[in-house]
């Protein structure tokens, strides 16, 4: 790695605090990210020449500051109107917490409900994370055009409707959390369920999320939801190189070489496990608690020898924060390798409303095929093969319909 | 300040008459209409949807006037009458649009007004 990757780091780690700033000073979310965006490549332009400032970030926001100004200055003579007064070039610069605050601001901007889900993946990719426009477009698999009128529509719509820039107050602030978390969340899987070597760029999105997680546990070390979402996250993608083969195909965790699954994650996740559920012993949290069981598959030598106890009981709490049919489907799974195929079945048996869901007839059709009901197996195999996955996922469960007898 | 239009989608109710049980609303609207007293700006019910007028002009300006009987949009829920909120920023027209009783009949849409 040069100079220049180092300082294209530095720089891209420290525009959202700088557009943060902004955008709280100058009430523009559009001018702000001109601004910023020019105290960027004039930092890279630079930067690698003359040495990085004593202060790289007072540096990139007086710089960005003096840009605002003159973009100011400019529309206020095309509009033939008086310029008003320049309060907020202040060259000193902000305290760190002024800056975590500002930051703060932004996440819940960008993540605020009034926004569609997909408006607050763009905004969180491109303006929390720094993604350029063609690279959230490309992590998300639409076009070009498609994303910058995403990003577009919902900068007008916080300028427009009035979203402010703020962060929620304490009693608002779960309800908040869970939306910003469930954003994030969001785009590791949209990253995660690609897979690795079947498509490299979404790859990208997994370590966005992750930055990002890790980026709300700086904010709000004291929050359970961040730091469990920042542990289910880093435990996920823990295994993500053992998660398939070499040519790209899936590999069940029961199968997967342990030995390549990324222990400097898994200790950093396994340890916010810990650190999150002390923080939420009152309250259980969904995201501490699916970490939870991720952190006891993390922490199993084998496959045999994981504490299926353990993982029942988790998804047994996880139930009383979200009953939901996929929970119970999961925990079905857990109580196959513990109780074996048939009472798992009749667990799955007993729920009602996932007929659509591919993975309920992939589940049925494993537990089917293990006790050796080949007809019903295969039928339920069909099913989910019918209602279709991704291409790998699919030549898995083609490849374990292949193996039923007849 | 910014004034948000809200706009209430509710069962398509008469409400100079109205049905039983739908007694207690009107009581809910007068409830709200004094708890939230210091951000209305305005608002009006409005005659169900049978009394709708739908105009257009297809040949454009100055042209054949087209009527018809109906609303623009025949919808399960109707646009039942509006207020005009002023509120400090989007939370604020939320929380004051959730205390609306169509948010319970039905549905209330807020829409940021342009101040020219």
């Amino acid at each position: 790695m040069g100079p220049g990757d180092a300082v294209a780091r530095l720089v891209r780690e420290e525009r959202a605090r700088v557009l943060a700033t902004l955008i709280r000073v100058t009430g523009s979310v559009d001018l702000a990210e001109d601004a910023a965006q020019d105290a960027v490549v004039r930092a890279l332009e630079t930067w690698p020449r003359d040495g990085v400032p004593d202060n790289p970030r007072a540096w990139l926001l007086v710089t960005a500051k003096r840009r605002a100004i003159d973009l100011i200055r400019r529309e206020a003579r095309r509009a033939g109107k008086e310029t008003e007064a320049m309060t907020f070039l202040d060259p000193a610069p902000e305290p760190a917490e002024v800056v975590r605050d500002d930051l703060l601001r932004l996440v819940f901007t960008c993540c605020h409900p009034c926004l569609a889900v997909e408006a607050q993946v763009a905004l969180a990719l491109r303006t929390l994370g720094g993604l350029s426009t063609a690279e959230a477009a490309r992590g998300l698999m639409v076009p070009e055009a498609t994303m910058a009128k995403r990003l577009t529509r919902a900068k007008q719509k916080i300028a427009q409707a009035g979203i402010p820039y703020r962060v929620p107050a304490a009693e608002e602030l779960p309800g908040r959390l869970a939306g910003v978390a469930a954003t994030v969340y969001l785009i590791f899987n949209e990253g995660y369920a690609a897979g690795t070597g079947a498509d490299l760029v979404r790859v990208t999105l997994t370590a966005e999320a992750i930055r990002l997680a890790r980026l709300l546990a700086e904010l709000m070390p004291d929050e359970a939801t961040v730091l469990g979402l920042l542990a289910l996250l880093l435990l996920h993608d823990s295994r993500r190189v053992a998660r398939v083969d070499n040519v790209g195909r899936p590999v069940l965790l029961a199968d997967q070489d342990r030995t390549r699954w990324d222990a400097e994650a898994i200790k950093e996740g396994v340890e916010l496990v810990g650190a999150a559920l002390r923080r939420s012993a009152e309250r259980p949290d969904a995201y501490v608690v699916q970490a939870a069981v991720a952190a006891c598959h993390a922490l199993a030598p084998s496959y045999a020898s994981t504490s299926w106890d353990a993982v029942i009981s988790w998804y047994d709490v996880l139930l009383t924060i979200a009953d939901t049919p996929v929970v119970r489907l999961n925990r079905a799974a857990a109580v196959a390798e513990r109780d074996g195929p048939a009472a798992a079945l009749a667990l799955v048996d007993a729920i009602s409303d996932l007929a659509a869901y591919p993975w309920w007839h992939g589940t049925r059709a494993e537990l089917l095929h293990r006790l050796g009901r080949a007809e019903e197996s295969r039928a339920a195999y069909d099913r989910a093969l019918a209602l279709g996955m991704n291409e790998p996922q699919l030549e898995h469960l083609r490849r374990r319909a292949a193996e039923l007898p007849g | 300040m910014p004034t948000y239009m809200a706009l209430t989608y509710t069962p398509d109710i008469d409400w100079t008459q109205p049905p039983p049980e739908h007694a207690g609303t009107m009581k809910e609207y007068a409830e709200f209409a004094e708890g939230a007293a210091a951000v209305i700006k305005g608002g009006r019910a409005l005659y169900p949807t049978a009394t709708a007028t739908t105009i257009r002009v297809p040949a454009g300006k100055g042209g054949d006037v087209i009527t018809s009987d109906g609303p623009y949009a025949e919808t399960k829920e109707a646009l039942t009458g509006f207020y005009l909120l002023e509120c400090a920023d989007l939370d604020e027209a939320v929380a004051v649009a959730a205390k609306i009783p169509a948010a319970w009949d039905g549905a209330v849409e807020i829409r940021p007004v342009i101040t020219f």
